[in-house]
């Protein structure tokens, strides 16, 4: 009688929210196992570790300062400039009429090559010092006609080479801040390429002609290139109209600069040469090496970014997936699953109990690490003198939020396989395959871009593109490989190629648990 | 058939080429202690698994309170049970244990203190469990299945790894759990076991149940209908019962056991024949007989309707 009295009142007291009570009695089981609570805390030590190491390692004291652009960025002003100072407005026109490259193909080989984003034109720049405002029109040997300004801005102009046949025809006026830039092919008919507003270049600003010749992209590394161009019909109008150089082509009123000669963003010249320019009337051959344009990972070797700071994901990962994998795999080898099923019979509740305590806890801890280990390893390096490419305050709290939502996300994968497999060594075998073996063939250099493209657009190491903060330029050619630090997917995109997994795998464990035999 | 306790009702599974289940059948009902008795392999462990929702049957029906276990929102407060007593997380610690339990099915841990102190095991809650002794395992295991307070308590083989103490104390707190009015199903491979706690027992062999019945209805059936014969000319008595009808086997070195014959039928059926004979009395079984007569054949059994053992 009692017992049936006690029964009904039970039952009706059941009435409460019971995956609440699942949950809870999750949450209970994981902080009861000190061992899964210290895996926890060692993959957020871990990040740390990883950082001061990568902070206090390299040590670039005493290195030229990288150059930076007006936006605070890395640049590369490498180039060599025949230039003169010219006060106030004007205007200047010259013709191309040959840029050709050459590539070095083995030591003291150097044959003529493609070199797409080589340059020859017009520039105005407030100085010759790297990274000083300025606005360039130019042709270049693949890409057309370009007006280009501040490091990153880039705007495209009428197609096509140019050769001693056709020669290209470019003008930049100056009005005040402004900045124009023309091409023409007949020095008649002008097309504006476009139009820029360029602040800081001064009253007297440096005009002239410039060649530049970025490193050659091939087999996963660059080589450095040398380009030379032919200018003929160099005229300067309005305020800057000729004084008397036109007419005495003796006068030395143009200097030839090598410009950045000095630069960590700057390879330097094949078989150790060097630019120059010789003159006959007005026509000009110059030759150039390095690039105007945004710095990018290989063109500054020795930059680190915010993923090299956050090395130790990598083994915070494994720590994370082991102890993912035995929340369940351990109720399976001592067969405590049976209780756990006895206690809450609603097995998908189980599952889905288990899979948001550990994520909410592994992202805990993957957030704790991540925001300690970012400012501390920064400064490090910093200190060290290492340059650090910049990154946006959105962009440092994406890194530190995804970084702990990959681990987060990767540990429940592991619980997942885990579950379907019900044994610790095979699931934790399998999800760091999974997870870390992209890792590590993404940090392999002479992974063909291919591979590393394909690990990190479909693998779950997909999810590493949320670490990423450099930002690939159209204008520059580079190896934008997940080597360097560029994913093919977006830092969210490829986190969701992880939680698809993720989501699968939950899907499967689920549909399993509730067939088979417990 | 009650609401109450546990009704198991033709369950049948097979592992593969195996049968685990083959028409598995009974009901333990509520204010006793009903034994569940077989040897290893007959299906004692399939059938609480089965009654727990953990395995799946291919035909058949389990209930428990007239419920499947899986339809209740908290089964600690139905049914409390323990299959293994190393089913355990070593490295968490006894008290903490029964916490996470308790949490699943919303009591506290003042529940949890309470079911602690009940078994004894207060001296070593919070020490981890792998260290604990197997008793004290099967006290911790005990501890959960009266977490709910469940009116139904199912035990597999909870004299395991017992020292004579425990096996004490588990024997009276089976009965007091069974005073307290709740159903108790406990198994067991040995009969010595449950004989002493068990007024009910249910004895299978081969995944089907072969007899169901009261302990001294078992034992009664068992030696109902049998006598006992001492006889230097074995061989002569046995060809007369033989020929008599009745069912002979050895006993010992001069004694025989014969059934479907009354002593005096067996006393003037020798006199006639003048085989000579020292004794002749009814035979008493001993449980420990019932129990291998009927394992060892795995026929069907059943007080009231005893249909005679062929051995």
């Amino acid at each position: 009688m009692t017992i049936a009295r006690r029964l009904s009142r039970s039952g009706r007291r059941a009435g409460g929210n019971s995956f609440a009570r699942v949950l809870h009695a999750e949450w209970t089981k994981f902080r009861t196992v000190r061992r899964w609570v210290s895996g926890m805390a060692a993959a957020a030590l871990t990040l740390v570790l990883f950082a001061l190491l990568a902070g206090a390692s390299s040590n670039q004291q005493g290195s030229p300062p990288v150059p930076t652009g007006p936006d605070g960025g890395p640049v590369t002003d490498s180039f060599y400039f025949v230039h003169r100072p010219l006060a106030g407005d004007g205007s200047v026109t010259v013709s191309v009429s040959a840029l050709d490259s050459s590539i070095p193909k083995g030591p003291g080989d150097l044959r003529p090559g493609i070199v797409p984003w080589a340059k020859a034109g017009l520039v105005i720049k407030a100085s010759t010092r790297q990274g000083s405002p300025y606005a360039a029109i130019m042709a270049t040997a693949s890409h057309g006609v370009r007006m280009q300004d501040s490091y990153v801005n880039d705007t495209a102009g009428p197609p096509g080479p140019v050769s001693p046949t056709s020669p290209r025809r470019l003008r930049l006026d100056r009005s005040g801040e402004t900045i124009t830039g023309h091409a023409s092919t007949d020095g008649t008919t002008w097309t504006e390429v476009g139009s820029v507003r360029v602040s800081g270049l001064g009253s007297t600003a440096q005009v002239g002609l410039f060649v530049a010749s970025p490193p050659a992209v091939g087999g996963g590394g660059t080589s450095v290139s040398v380009s030379t161009a032919t200018f003929t019909d160099l005229r300067t109008h309005g305020g800057w109209a000729a004084d008397d150089w036109a007419a005495d082509p003796s006068g030395d009123t143009w200097t030839g600069t090598q410009v950045g000669a000095e630069s960590p963003t700057f390879a330097g010249y094949p078989d150790n040469g060097s630019g120059s320019v010789t003159r006959s009337d007005a026509r000009f051959t110059l030759t150039g090496a390095g690039d105007i344009a945004p710095a990018v990972r290989d063109s500054l070797p020795t930059g680190g970014h915010l993923r090299d700071i956050l090395t130790g994901t990598f083994a915070a990962l494994i720590a994370v997936i082991v102890v993912g994998t035995l929340f369940v795999t351990e109720e399976y080898r001592t067969r405590m699953i049976h209780v756990t099923l006895a206690a809450s019979p609603r097995r998908s509740r189980v599952l889905v109990a288990k899979a948001m305590v550990l994520w909410s806890v592994t992202f805990a801890a993957g957030l704790v690490g991540a925001v300690l280990a970012a400012p501390l390893g920064e400064r490090l390096a910093r200190g060290n003198g290492v340059y650090l490419f910049p990154v946006s305050f959105a962009s440092e709290l994406r890194v530190t939020v995804g970084t702990a939502a990959l681990l987060a996300t990767a540990s429940v994968l592991a619980l997942c396989v885990g579950s379907v497999l019900r044994r610790s060594a095979g699931a934790v075998t399998t999800v760091v395959v999974a997870m870390v073996l992209p890792y590590v063939l993404i940090a392999v250099p002479f992974m063909p871009a291919s591979v590393s493209t394909a690990v990190a657009t479909v693998t779950p190491g997909a999810a590493f593109a949320v670490q990423q903060t450099l930002v690939p330029y159209a204008q520059v050619a580079s190896n934008y490989t997940p080597y360097y630090g560029y994913y093919p997917l977006g830092p969210w995109s490829g986190l969701a190629v992880l939680a698809g997994y993720a989501v699968a795998s939950l899907t499967v464990a689920v549909v399993l648990l509730n067939r088979r035999d417990a | 058939m009650s609401a109450a306790g546990i009704v198991v009702d033709g369950l049948r599974k097979r592992y593969g080429a195996t049968v685990a289940l083959d028409g598995m059948s009974f009901a333990v009902r509520p204010g006793v202690v009903t034994g569940l008795v077989g040897p290893n392999g007959a299906g004692k462990s399939t059938t609480m698994r089965v009654i727990l929702g953990l395995d799946a049957v291919d035909e058949g029906t389990a209930l428990v309170g007239g419920r499947p276990y899986r339809s209740f929102r908290h089964p600690l407060k139905h049914l409390g049970s323990l299959l293994d007593a190393g089913a355990l997380h070593p490295g968490r610690s006894g008290r903490d244990h029964l916490l996470w339990l308790a949490h699943a099915q919303g009591l506290t841990a003042r529940r949890v203190d309470q079911v602690i102190e009940q078994v004894g095991l207060a001296p070593a809650a919070r020490r981890k469990a792998g260290g604990y002794s197997l008793g004290m395992r099967q006290r911790l295991g005990i501890a959960a299945a009266l977490l709910g307070d469940p009116p139904v308590v199912m035990l597999d083989e909870p004299f395991n790894g017992m020292d004579p103490d425990g096996i004490i104390w588990m024997r009276g707190f089976l009965r007091s759990l069974a005073a307290q009015g709740r159903a108790v199903l406990v198994s067991s491979h040995l009969m010595n076991e449950v004989q002493d706690t068990a007024a009910h027992l249910v004895v299978i062999g081969r995944g089907r149940v072969v007899a169901d019945a009261g302990l001294a209805e078992l034992i009664a059936a068992a030696s109902r209908n049998r006598v006992a014969l001492r006889t230097t000319a074995a061989a002569q008595a046995l060809r007369v019962l033989a020929e008599a009808g009745a069912r002979v086997t050895g006993g010992g070195r001069d004694a025989v056991v014969v059934s479907g014959l009354s002593a005096e039928q067996v006393v003037a059926l020798l006199g006639r024949s003048a085989v000579p004979f020292s004794e002749v009395s009814a035979h008493r079984a001993t449980l420990e007989d019932v129990y291998l007569e009927l394992t060892g054949g795995a026929v069907e059994f059943r007080a009231g309707a005893p249909s005679e053992v062929a051995l």
